[in-house]
């Protein structure tokens, strides 16, 4: 049976005692797919898996308070739910975890960088095992899967979900770690460059937070301070360094949290490459204190704890 | 006035135009394309992909000084300067769907009651020069809502591409004078192959989608919470859909102060946000996304329909179903709630 079968049969066979179970269905063109919320085993029709399915899931279990759920996460998603557990923003027992081993997943601006036409006017897709024939603008075109897979899934050390009820696939041989070459690129710039690269993106950003909404760890929502009236943190002009000035407040907020899922670069409408400034940040988390967000059960994230003394910051001997 | 255009003599016009006005024209900036401000030696992308970011800024900025306060010592009466906007603006290459987004501004901050001088300035000083689109983009559905791939309205030139320029026609007053540059030359007889053009890309986009019962059908279902929580169910709130959309048009306001001087300044409000109607005592009387969704869907399909003529306060662009995070498409929205049965 395929891998979308298990799933499906292991869905319904939960379906009973849950509200829903969020997964993915074909979303508004044959190249996006789109968050499905599963009530009814007439829904589970619709459910698909693949490398189209790139939204992290977990974005929604907060909103859920009190009821029971069923989330499909991919490898990198659990690691989302497994900060949120830590966290104490959701209950084990009221999520139920439908694990995939994954392949990995597209990202659409490397596809649309790829075609010989926007993919605004796809007309048809077929995935195929390592690669994906694109017809648009009446031209077809095949990718292979490995050329637009999401940055983050080309260092993945995490396929499969490392928190599950079910685990669907077949388990990957595990890999270590790896950096990515844009970020190292990046890190190598000077400071003059990078001040001119930030302004260049931030003269983009419209402020509409969508990488702030689409964050599994902004939990904050209607009460972030970026748009709070009362007190007026921040300014509402979008010049750049106003925009920037939001994007500090994101980052260091996520400093420890952050999963690396890459759904507020993925959110963001104007392409402004934001999984720089939260790798960077992650890297100084986990040089100081040894913590990766949501690899393990039971880790604090160091800014939400306190200790007098911290073992890895030499606080008297400088 | 018809007349033609080469490419390059298009970006000349932009250049020359760039050194007495704003030109606000799409530009690709690390990968991705969105109107600013455009300065001799930029690269104009006027063809691989609708802009993500709508022309809309031209005449309803993100971020607008209203006034400016200024004290010199603090117990004395402060001077207050009120900042309307100077200077003209050209948008060079927008699409119909996004020139014409404006006129749906027009009976709100116009009206015989109350009149919006920083719009109104700004939308008369600007001139909006489009492009009619070869074929649709799969999100495309302006000939829906009583547009077109040519649509004129709300463009003061219409340009369309033959060969190895633009066929531009004018609508108003002010594209005529565009048009008197010497950059454009006789027409020809191209205007026939325009004609044949822009009739393809309007048969490209198919069967138009019929929205005379969506104001009725959605007041039906104004009460439906079910509904609207099912519809909004895998909305992030974010609000990118209408800072994208080149109809949305509603504002806040606020000071930002910096000590002896301080600015008002009016920014882009949206309704898919917690503060957009957060009254001072606290009380939301839409708090949650579903009632913020349905005020959106609502107001496009509905309330604006009703009170200006059944016009859909939406030009089908399609920038909020692309740019969604969670890929909502309010075209389904409403069809659902057309095809509603209880
Ligand atoms: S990061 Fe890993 S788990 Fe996540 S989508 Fe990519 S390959 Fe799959
Ligand atoms: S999603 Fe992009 S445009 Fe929107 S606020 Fe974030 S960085 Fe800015
Ligand atoms: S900051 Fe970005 S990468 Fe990190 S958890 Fe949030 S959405 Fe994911
Ligand atoms: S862009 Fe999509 S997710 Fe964001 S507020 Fe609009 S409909 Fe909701
Ligand atoms: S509602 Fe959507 S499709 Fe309509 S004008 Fe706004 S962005 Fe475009």
């Amino acid at each position: 049976m395929s891998q979308l079968d298990d799933l499906k049969n292991a869905i319904k066979s939960h379906l009973g005692e849950l509200e829903c179970v969020i997964g993915w269905e074909q979303g508004y063109d044959p190249l996006h797919a789109t968050p499905l919320f599963i009530r009814t085993e007439a829904d589970l029709d619709r459910l698909t898996i693949g490398p189209l399915a790139v939204h992290n899931l977990a974005t929604y279990l907060t909103g859920f308070k009190g009821k029971k759920i069923g989330v499909v996460v991919k490898g990198c998603d659990s690691k989302s739910v497994i900060q949120l557990l830590n966290e104490n923003l959701i209950k084990r027992d009221e999520v139920v975890i439908f694990g995939l081993c994954c392949d990995g997943v597209v990202s659409q601006r490397k596809i649309r960088a790829a075609l010989p036409a926007d993919p605004g006017f796809v007309e048809s897709v077929e995935i195929g095992a390592s690669d994906l024939k694109i017809t648009v603008a009446g031209q077809a075109a095949t990718l292979k899967l490995s050329d637009v897979l999401a940055d983050k899934c080309l260092v993945c050390a995490t396929p499969d979900a490392i928190i599950s009820d079910v685990l669907i696939g077949t388990a990957h041989t595990p890999t270590p770690p790896a950096s990515l070459a844009c970020q190292d690129e990046f890190e190598a710039k000077s400071d003059a460059e990078k001040l001119a690269f930030w302004q260049e993106n931030m003269s983009r950003c419209i402020r509409c937070y969508a990488c702030r909404n689409a964050c599994p760890m902004c939990v904050c929502r209607d009460y972030c301070i970026a748009t709070s009236r009362d007190p007026l943190w921040l300014s509402q002009d979008n010049s750049p360094a106003e925009n920037m000035m939001f994007q500090m407040v994101h980052v260091s907020h996520l400093a420890g949290r952050c999963t690396e899922c890459g759904e507020c670069e993925r959110a963001c409408p104007v392409d402004i490459p934001l999984m720089l400034l939260r790798r960077y940040m992650n890297k100084q988390v986990k040089d100081v204190f040894e913590l990766q967000a949501g690899t393990a059960l039971e880790q604090t994230p160091p800014l939400l704890t306190f200790k007098v003394e911290e073992e890895r910051i030499n606080e008297r001997g400088w | 006035m018809e007349r033609f255009i080469t490419k390059e003599n298009l970006i000349r016009l932009a250049e020359e135009l760039s050194a007495t006005c704003r030109v606000l024209a799409p530009v690709a900036s690390c990968g991705t394309v969105t109107f600013r401000r455009f300065l001799p030696g930029m690269v104009l992308d006027l063809h691989s992909r609708m802009a993500a970011v709508s022309p809309k800024a031209a005449t309803f900025p993100q971020t607008e000084t209203l006034l400016t306060v200024k004290r010199e010592i603090p117990e004395k009466k402060p001077e207050i300067t009120e900042t309307l906007p100077e200077g003209k603006s050209v948008v060079i290459g927008c699409r119909p769907c996004g020139a014409r987004g404006k006129l749906i501004f027009n009976p709100v901050y116009e009206t015989d009651k109350t009149k919006d001088p920083y719009y109104i300035q700004r939308r008369d000083n600007t001139v909006f020069i489009s492009l009619a689109c070869d074929r649709p983009e799969t999100t495309c559905f302006c000939h829906s809502v009583g547009s077109g791939p040519a649509d004129p309205d709300g463009s003061d030139v219409l340009l369309t591409l033959v060969g190895e320029g633009y066929v531009a026609r004018s609508v108003t007053p002010a594209g005529e004078d565009v048009l008197k540059s010497a950059l454009f030359t006789d027409a020809g007889d191209k205007g026939k192959e325009a004609d044949a053009k822009n009739a393809k890309a309007r048969e490209m986009m198919g069967e138009a989608h019929d929205y005379v019962s969506a104001p009725a059908k959605l007041l039906a279902r104004f009460d439906d919470m079910d509904f609207w929580a099912a519809q909004s169910a895998k909305c992030i709130s974010c609000g990118a859909c209408t800072y994208m959309c080149p109809t949305c048009y509603c504002f806040n306001i606020t000071d930002d102060d910096l000590g002896l001087e301080s600015r008002r300044i009016r920014t882009w409000d949206n309704c898919m946000s917690h503060t957009f109607t957060l009254e001072g005592s606290g009380h939301n009387p839409r708090p949650t996304k579903a009632h913020r969704l349905k005020n959106r869907v609502g107001h496009k399909f509905s309330y604006y329909p009703d009170l200006h003529g059944g016009v859909m306060a939406c030009c089908g662009c399609g920038r909020c179903i692309k740019q969604c995070p969670a890929g909502i498409d309010i075209r389904q929205i409403v069809k659902a709630a057309q095809e509603y049965s209880e």
